[in-house]
């Protein structure tokens, strides 16, 4: 299949900012089943890019701009080919062993009813049919709510509600998963069912398996990633695989609009 | 147990001086009249007050700057002794910087199964964020503070290892000043290696572990700001080695380089020597919320334009989980047994060991894996029941995060107590400098001593407080120490290079 994103990141700021630093984590990484065709960031200034690369292997792209700017805009556009992988990711260089997702961090500190709700449906010993019916117990659970994200919810809190964002159940798969002793993460990209205009990229998670490796569940379908998925980047939280960590030097408020659209090309 | 301990200047229990090499020092403390030494404890106390040496103490109801209370009767170590101490410590921060290295590139240590993989992988001071990135050199651990206690004669234990960023040194600095200005018959009677080369080393480390291609490098010393409980300190290096003191906001990173901002414009930083946690250092990578760092930092780092010292991420280097494991790492790495012993840890999350320290409680001495400052620690011959009753339950709940240790004999060293000259129980931080040439001991340190008679715990927020530490050189040609005219000895007025011997590369 072969996919096109827009993805447009825009910022405008009350008062002017004299600096800004920002990491990018924007750019997908070829894969056995997901080839970069092409793929450019435009931003609407003066801005220094350096590409790098970050502790878990995500490709990173730092952006210097000096002020004054009153908004900043960025410009992601590219077309991926995929391919069917059952879910299953192939071909991408792991810097961390598995064992580092166990970890747990503010926003997916084990929780009590997470780890109640991961034992009761996961059934059987083998772990992935238990991770597949833990993954279409959250789909079934709650009603999908498509807005931005609280910041800093946690994957408990959000476990008590009925309808949830899907970075919120991408976490709460993380919890459930890392509290059965299955190493987990969040995985950040984008995926044409969510379709066009979204206020966010999409989000999921990734459990480790021995024999398999990392496999993609989503929640948000209950199924697990197929070829309508882009993969962009991974970490313990959806903060640390975050399209954006930013630091500005200005006084003001913020103003983020973000438009997603993702297309068969 | 005070009366058990040995002396390390009457020697073995109280009576006769067994360590005849330090006869002349009993012979000054007996000479020296009680009021006398109280002047000049007095008058030195009222130097570091005047300097503004204080630190705040965590706890505290009204934010209280203190002194540390210094005690101006010296601790001494014979030249072998330190000699056989240097070569112990070299080993010890050789495997140290070997195995950060180790951890976060190949993992080595862990596939060979040294190490179980959790203990490494789950614990919160082993930073992923970093995972790949190398340092500039491969230095990762450039200054250690490797805090040491002494049983006996010959018997030297590693009670832990400081390799984020220890602090201290200046203590080492200003106490000798004092001893220099106001006991200077000791150095007529003793030849007492300098330790006032320490600014110079430092620097020539941080020169050396500059980024490849850097010729003149600039190098900056980094503060969280005048709050911080160590701010003298920092204050103070920066001022020794003529080097800019800066804070967060003074640096601004561009195009993956680190730049000072000056009334003269920017200037590129190369070398920083930070006393800013990792978890402060960079927004972007650490806490989003920290206002103390530099966004962008970690990505200068990784793109290999800036040195920081010390390296991020060495947390998981002296964390007290991974200490009890320092004799196989040290094996693993040096391909040699350690020279310096560790104190027996009963790891609690082993459930062995955790049976064990439940039945010694009033025996051990119970720390948490992630403490320091001798906060959360219980030191059971002195607790009081209800302290060792906390300490079980808490135990129970949570025992990955207790080790125990045994109760240790610490050496006492005479001490200006309020009765008179009286034991008081001391350990030692020595500070071991790496840069891209080596390692190196700088033959003095802090020696901490706990004021309060039977006392084992000598942080100084705990009552503890500091005395000089005179390392002795060889009897090579007569080179004493000798004081300026006048008031004002400068730090540079002393030189000397015995004792302060450089090291080879590590293999």
């Amino acid at each position: 299949m072969r996919l096109s994103i827009h993805h447009r990141t825009a910022y405008r700021f009350s008062r002017p900012q004299d600096r800004l630093v920002q990491m990018l984590r924007m750019t997908p990484q070829n894969t056995h089943d997901q080839t970069v065709a092409s793929w450019r960031i435009d931003i609407d200034c003066d801005a220094k890019l350096r590409e790098g690369r970050d502790g878990w292997g995500n490709a990173v792209t730092m952006l210097y701009a000096e002020g004054p700017l009153t908004e900043l805009e960025i410009a992601i556009s590219g077309e991926v080919l995929t391919s069917h992988s059952n879910g299953v990711l192939h071909g991408m260089s792991e810097p961390l062993p598995p064992a580092v997702f166990l970890r747990s961090t503010e926003v997916t500190m084990p929780d009590p009813a997470i780890a109640v709700f991961a034992a009761s449906t996961a059934g059987g010993r083998e772990t992935l049919p238990a991770l597949h019916r833990i993954n279409a117990g959250l789909h079934e659970r709650f009603t999908m709510d498509r807005s931005r994200p609280v910041a800093g919810l946690t994957a408990g809190d959000a476990f008590a509600a009925e309808s949830a964002t899907p970075r919120d159940l991408a976490h709460m798969f993380v919890v459930a998963a890392r509290s059965l002793n299955v190493p987990a993460r969040y995985v950040s990209g984008y995926s044409l069912l969510a379709g066009e205009h979204r206020p966010t990229p999409h989000g999921w998670a990734e459990a480790y398996l021995d024999r398999l490796g990392w496999v993609g569940f989503d929640p948000c379908s209950g199924l697990s990633p197929q070829e309508d998925y882009v993969r962009v980047a991974a970490a313990l939280d959806a903060a640390g695989a975050a399209p954006v960590a930013g630091s500005r030097l200005g006084e003001g408020e913020e103003r983020l609009d973000v438009d997603v659209t993702v297309a068969e090309a | 147990m005070g009366n058990q301990a040995f002396d390390e200047i009457l020697g073995a229990g109280g009576g006769a001086p067994s360590r005849a090499e330090l006869a002349a020092l009993c012979n000054w403390i007996e000479a020296t009249p009680r009021e006398e030494l109280r002047r000049r404890q007095h008058a030195a106390e009222a130097t570091f007050r005047q300097l503004g040496i204080t630190f705040a103490v965590y706890g505290e109801s009204e934010a209280s700057e203190r002194i540390i209370p210094f005690d101006i009767v010296p601790r001494v170590f014979l030249h072998d002794e330190w000699a056989r101490l240097s070569d112990g410590l070299i080993q010890r921060v050789e495997a140290i910087n070997a195995f950060l290295d180790d951890i976060y590139g190949e993992r080595r240590i862990l596939k060979e199964g040294v190490l179980p993989e959790d203990l490494v992988l789950g614990n919160p001071q082993f930073r992923p964020e970093i995972a790949g990135m190398r340092p500039p050199h491969g230095v990762w651990a450039h200054i250690c503070g490797i805090d040491l206690v002494r049983t006996g004669p010959d018997e030297f234990f590693v009670l832990e290892d400081n390799a984020r960023t220890p602090s201290g040194v200046s203590y080492m600095l200003e106490n000798r000043e004092a001893m220099l200005r106001l006991c200077p018959e000791l150095f007529r009677e003793f030849r007492v290696a300098a330790v006032d080369s320490y600014p110079d080393r430092l620097l020539e480390v941080m020169k050396s572990v500059a980024p490849h291609g850097v010729s003149a490098p600039t190098c900056v010393v980094l503060t969280p700001g005048h709050y911080n409980s160590a701010y003298y300190e920092h204050s103070f290096l920066a001022d020794s080695m003529g080097i800019e003191l800066v804070e967060g906001a003074d640096l601004v990173v561009d195009d993956d380089m680190v730049w000072m901002r000056t009334i003269a414009g920017r200037v590129k930083v190369d070398v920083i020597y930070r006393r800013v946690d990792d978890d402060y250092l960079d927004p972007l990578v650490f806490r989003p919320d920290s206002a103390l760092g530099v966004p962008g930092l970690m990505a200068a780092y990784a793109a290999g334009n800036v040195a920081i010292m010390n390296a991020p991420g060495n947390g998981i280097a002296d964390d007290k989980a991974i200490y009890s494991y320092m004799p196989e790492i040290v094996r693993f790495y040096s391909g040699g047994e350690a020279k310096l012993p560790n104190v027996e840890t009963w790891r609690c999350r082993e459930p062995d060991a955790l049976k064990y320290t439940l039945d010694h409680l009033d025996e051990v001495v119970v720390k948490l894996v992630d403490g320091s400052g001798g906060y959360g620690m219980l030191v059971g011959p002195t607790a009081s029941k209800a302290e060792i009753e906390t300490f079980r339950a808490a135990l129970i709940a949570e025992p990955h995060r207790y080790i125990a240790q045994p109760t240790l004999a610490l050496s006492t060293v005479p001490t200006l107590a309020d009765s008179g000259l009286a034991p008081r129980h001391v350990d030692f931080r020595p500070f071991v400098l790496t840069g891209s040439r080596g390692v190196q001991v700088v033959p003095g340190g802090l020696t901490r001593v706990a004021l309060k008679e039977g006392s084992l715990v000598v942080n100084s927020s705990q009552g503890g407080g500091t005395k000089d530490s005179f390392v002795l050189m060889d009897n090579g040609p007569q080179q004493t120490q000798t004081m300026g005219q006048g008031q004002s000895q400068t730090m540079g007025g002393m030189t000397q290079a015995q004792g302060f011997a450089p090291m080879g590369p590590a293999a």
